[in-house]
């Protein structure tokens, strides 16, 4: 450990040795640590207003965790429906979301990476890249007014044929999924890309050579190969949606609550900061246990995956 | 099973750039057939070609008297060793080896039983559960060739599989080629540019230079009996003397030359004779230049020693020719009998006229 340290300086100089230490490590206590362990406190604690923090009445209790379980202690006996309906559906969307995305962006990454050339793929990247350069809740309105009763979609639909009266988007969350598929496609299309992109055509070509179809070809040895990619790119993509608050905000349907707009209540609405720390660390901590468990199953490992 | 290998007025372009030229070559079912040329002469263009990974602007590809346009490289009855290997490293050894009957559907218990067979074929038995990186690069190179022959081709393709290894390794692997050739007896169609391994494993040969073939023969008559300059220049060792032909007369070809007149036969091709009045080349293998000590010879030079070098049953020398100052170099059997030529000891040497080869210029002339 000692050398470690020793040779990292040496490596790096002192000043950018200590400019990098000091940097990551602000960084990770200040905008990381910090902030989680003072929600883990408030979380743990009775909801009181500011002035009477560190009194008798702020005391630790596990009633916000309770709480989400079983509703209101007046209601004891049942699940707290709501809140619980709402985590699991949030879940499952984000789950579904992450399954379009992955659909949709690895045929797009292996085409990047195996099958444009040259000046059509930088092309490509680039206009994959540029509607990235409007913010996310302006495109999130986008989408609104696309998916819109008298919107793109609908007008195309009813003028071709398909539709006799607009069809509500918004009400079903078709509108809310694409908006979120599409929030956050790059971050799964990119690490795939890298992933497939450093295989070696040779492989793809001997397969195809010994009578491989493409199927077989792809599932043998260009996702095997990818995995990395296809998990991290996954992970990202099922965390920012499950923690997305803009786009089920703006896009989502009037009976359709994410669970992040109640953590969103939570604080800024009902003024219970406790519950909706509470709400948050279960939502984070359930989302890592999911991906954890879904990389078991895959066997996938971390070191591979940060390559 | 093996088939003949067709390939008729095949032209092969990447817009304007030609990587192949009208090419026609017949190879046997059953033969060891090399193409050997430079880096860059389109020879593993037209090993893809033939595998399918490629379609020729012009001509046709035929295998077994088939033709195979319009025909993927999954269907071909071809299997190709890449220059890479391109093992699947995701998958073990035995899995590697028996792809292709996955691909077909076979069982599992039929799939370890094949691989088993192949694994004793290229002498790794029980090798089957090892992952490809922990094989060493001739152990991978005889999976590649297993893997290969376990998808039953009829034709074998091979682009330049040696090139990775070592010196003594390669030259294992050439006798191991050739012995697994004779035992399938399926055609193997070899891409090197290296002539050692053309000469040494092939029935026949064909060079290639800038996308035309130069000459198909076997490896023999490709040495002794070059068709044109670029073939001889490029296959073995050999001395060139640029000259004008002045005569011929008995198959004899009397050349000038800035180291005086040599004479020299011509080729055995009659479309590569010269006449009298041709710009000619003169070549002449370092081996088949001899010691002159007084006695008359053929083509006699008086040169300087410039440097000696000593090759085990050969030695070596480099000789500056005293007319010209060019540089030539001469060969000859180590006996026993040191013979020590020390750096600007003035020799004499010659060589007979039937060793000598005078050729078109050809393509060379500009060079």
């Amino acid at each position: 450990m000692v050398s470690y340290w020793k040779n990292f300086f040496l490596k790096n100089g002192t000043a950018v040795a200590l400019f990098l230490i000091i940097s990551v490590g602000v960084w990770l206590f200040m905008m990381i640590i910090l902030p989680q362990l003072f929600m883990l406190d408030f979380s743990i604690r009775a909801n009181v207003p500011p002035p009477k923090f560190g009194t008798e009445e702020h005391y630790y209790t596990l009633e916000h965790y309770k709480y989400m379980l079983f509703g209101s202690a007046q209601a004891s006996g049942t699940f707290n429906i709501i809140d619980l309906t709402v985590f699991f559906r949030t879940i499952a969307a984000a789950i579904f979301v992450t399954l379009i995305d992955l659909a949709l962006c690895y045929p797009i990454a292996y085409y990047l990476a195996h099958v444009a050339i040259g000046g059509w793929s930088r092309l490509m990247v680039l206009s994959l890249i540029v509607p990235f350069w409007v913010n996310e809740i302006l495109r999130a309105f986008a989408f609104k007014i696309i998916f819109g009763s008298t919107g793109v979609i609908n007008n195309v639909l009813i003028a071709v044929g398909v539709l006799d009266s607009p069809y509500d988007f918004i009400r079903n969350d078709i509108a809310l999924w694409a908006g979120l598929s599409y929030a956050f496609i790059l971050l799964m299309i990119f690490p795939i890309y890298n992933a497939v992109e450093s295989l070696d055509k040779n492989q793809i070509e001997a397969a195809r050579d010994l009578g491989s179809s493409w199927l077989r070809i792809h599932w043998r040895i260009v996702v095997p190969h990818a995995k990395p990619g296809i998990s991290s790119g996954c992970t990202m993509v099922f965390m920012l949606t499950a923690g997305a608050l803009a786009a089920p905000q703006i896009l989502g349907g009037p009976s359709s609550l994410w669970f992040t707009q109640i953590i969103y209540q939570g604080f800024n609405q009902a003024g219970n900061w406790a519950r909706g720390s509470a709400y948050a660390i279960i939502l984070l901590i359930s989302c890592i246990v999911l991906v954890l468990v879904i990389m078991k199953i895959f066997k996938v490992r971390f070191g591979e995956m940060m390559k | 099973m093996s088939a003949d290998v067709r390939l008729e007025d095949v032209w092969i372009r990447f817009g304007d750039f030609i990587a192949a030229r009208e090419i026609n070559i017949h190879i046997q079912g059953g033969e060891f057939f090399t193409i050997l040329g430079p880096s860059g002469c389109g020879k593993t263009t037209l090993l893809r070609a033939v595998s399918g990974f490629l379609t020729p602007s012009e001509g046709n590809v035929l295998i077994g008297g088939t033709n195979m346009a319009g025909i993927g490289p999954n269907k071909r009855p071809t299997a190709l060793i890449f220059q890479n290997l391109a093992l699947f490293p995701l998958m073990t050894i035995w899995e590697n080896i028996t792809f292709s009957l996955e691909v077909r559907g076979a069982s599992k218990q039929e799939r370890r039983n094949r691989a088993e067979e192949l694994l004793e074929l290229i002498a790794l038995p029980g090798q089957g559960e090892k992952m490809v990186n922990e094989l060493s690069g001739g152990q991978k190179q005889r999976v590649a060739i297993a893997r290969a022959l376990c998808a039953e081709p009829e034709v074998l393709l091979l682009d330049e599989p040696l090139s990775a290894l070592d010196l003594k390794l390669r030259q294992h692997m050439r006798t191991e080629l050739r012995s697994i050739q004779r035992q399938v007896g399926i055609t193997f169609i070899y891409i090197t540019h290296d002539q050692g391994e053309a000469l040494t494993m092939s029935d026949n040969v064909a060079v290639m230079r800038e996308g035309v073939v130069e000459q198909i023969s076997d490896g023999n008559s490709i040495y002794d009996e070059p068709d044109t300059a670029f073939v001889a220049s490029f296959v073995g060792e050999n001395n060139r003397f640029d000259g004008k032909v002045s005569s011929v007369s008995d198959g004899i070809a009397t050349v000038d030359t800035a180291e005086g007149t040599i004479k020299a036969r011509l080729s055995a091709n009659t479309d590569s004779r010269v006449s009298a009045g041709d710009d000619a080349f003169v070549f002449v293998r370092p081996e088949a230049i001899q010691f002159v000590n007084g006695t008359a010879a053929d083509n006699r030079m008086n040169t300087k020693v410039y440097h000696e070098e000593f090759e085990g049953h050969f030695w070596q020398i480099f000789l500056d020719i005293e007319k010209s100052q060019k540089r030539i170099k001469m060969s000859y059997v180590n006996d026993g009998a040191t013979r020590v030529h020390s750096r600007g000891a003035e020799l004499a040497i010659g060589f007979p006229a039937q060793s000598a080869i005078a050729l078109p210029q050809g393509a060379l002339a500009a060079e």
